[in-house]
């Protein structure tokens, strides 16, 4: 292991150890508690929206998760280890057969729905 | 006036700070960076340190170079350079300097060799804006365009800027912040890009144009090899010779 790798270990290994993270992926409907700072105090914000897919590995990961704000298409980019992120919630399963859902961009109202997963394998294993 | 430290670019990562930010740094690895020997200003007319860094092999060593590692008592190394110093930030000869050298949150500046590029167009070298995709254009997409003007002056000015070899220049990056340093793997986190490649010799030193925190070791923080225990580093580590400076 070079001296990168064993540097995005270390960090990996201490934030992921602080909280937990579910399994999702692209087709999800997630909520996202964002940690907020206002001037001296810090809340937390839910951002819920579809994760469109995930990108790069390890430290580097990081998920797109879109939703309609007002009529307007809203895309958010998160870290998956980012230290702002109090928590993410599952809310419901896609079933999708793309890894990254960018047609979505193009979709409104009906045509940019997500058809629910019927046998959700996680929910089966847990 | 401290001394700089010889390093070598790892690559570059990111760093998650406890608010939440993340800052990508370069990644900087000190490899047995030993002070060769003193310039002194009645010897050579300037006051300065010679650094050396790297591994070689002796048995490609040219003999002269032999003499002047032994002279220092130091394995052979395969980076050397010069830093000048002021009179009282001499560092004895084989002392080995350690990444607290600098302080977390200091400014430094690096000096490296950019990456090579070879015969580069005017668009890439010097951001020239290039010709029209389309209305007449053919073939000379990316080129130039006018060198010059007509009659008068009837000549190409000197030093406009045209294609050529782009890269392998000096490069020095001003005011770069220390995120972090590990002295037990001998690292140095430096926030933002280093010029060059991974792998290549970087230099560096104390910001000019910032202040010098006053928590940074005088004359520098390093390691004195004892004796015969010289290459048992659990002995020495324990007592890193420090001086406090005026």
């Amino acid at each position: 292991m070079n001296i990168i790798q064993q540097l995005e270990k270390e960090q990996f290994d201490k934030l992921s150890a602080t909280k937990t993270i579910p399994e999702f992926g692209p087709g999800d409907t997630v909520i996202v508690n964002v940690k907020v700072v206002e001037g001296e105090r810090t809340r937390v914000q839910a951002y819920e929206g579809v994760c469109i897919g995930r990108s790069g590995g390890g430290l580097n990961e990081s998920f797109t998760v879109r939703k309609i704000s007002y009529g307007e298409g809203v895309e958010r980019v998160f870290p998956v280890m980012s230290p702002m992120i109090d928590s993410i919630k599952v809310v419901r399963r896609g079933k999708v057969r793309r890894a990254k859902l960018y047609y979505l961009r193009k979709l409104r109202g009906k045509s940019a729905r997500i058809v629910e997963k019927k046998t959700d394998r996680a929910a089966a294993t847990s | 006036m401290r001394s700089g430290v010889i390093a070598q670019k790892v690559g570059m990562t990111r760093v998650f700070t406890e608010a939440g930010e993340h800052i990508p740094v370069t990644v900087l690895k000190l490899s047995n960076c030993q002070v060769l020997g003193h310039r002194t200003g009645e010897k050579n007319g300037y006051v300065a340190l010679q650094l050396g860094s790297g591994v070689r092999k002796t048995v490609y060593l040219p003999k002269s170079e032999r003499g002047q590692f032994a002279v220092a008592k130091v394995e052979p190394k395969r980076k050397v350079a010069e830093f000048r110093v002021s009179e009282d930030a001499l560092i004895p000869v084989g002392a080995e300097i350690q990444a607290d050298h600098f302080v977390v949150g200091q400014f430094v500046d690096v000096t490296g060799t950019s990456v090579g590029k070879g015969f580069a167009g005017g668009m890439k070298r010097w951001n020239f804006g290039g010709l029209r995709a389309t209305h007449g254009v053919s073939v000379s997409h990316r080129s130039i365009g006018s060198t010059g003007g007509r009659q008068d002056p009837g000549k190409t000015f000197k030093n406009k800027k045209m294609p050529g070899h782009m890269g392998v220049d000096r490069i020095t990056t001003l005011n770069l912040r220390v995120v972090k340093t590990d002295v037990e793997r001998g690292l140095i986190l430096v926030e933002g890009a280093v010029p060059g490649s991974k792998g290549g010799w970087i230099a560096v030193r104390d910001a000019v144009k910032k202040p010098l925190p006053k928590e940074a070791p005088q004359p520098g923080k390093f390691k004195v090899a004892g004796g015969a225990q010289a290459a048992d580093d659990k002995v020495t580590a324990d007592v890193p010779a420090e001086k406090e400076g005026a």
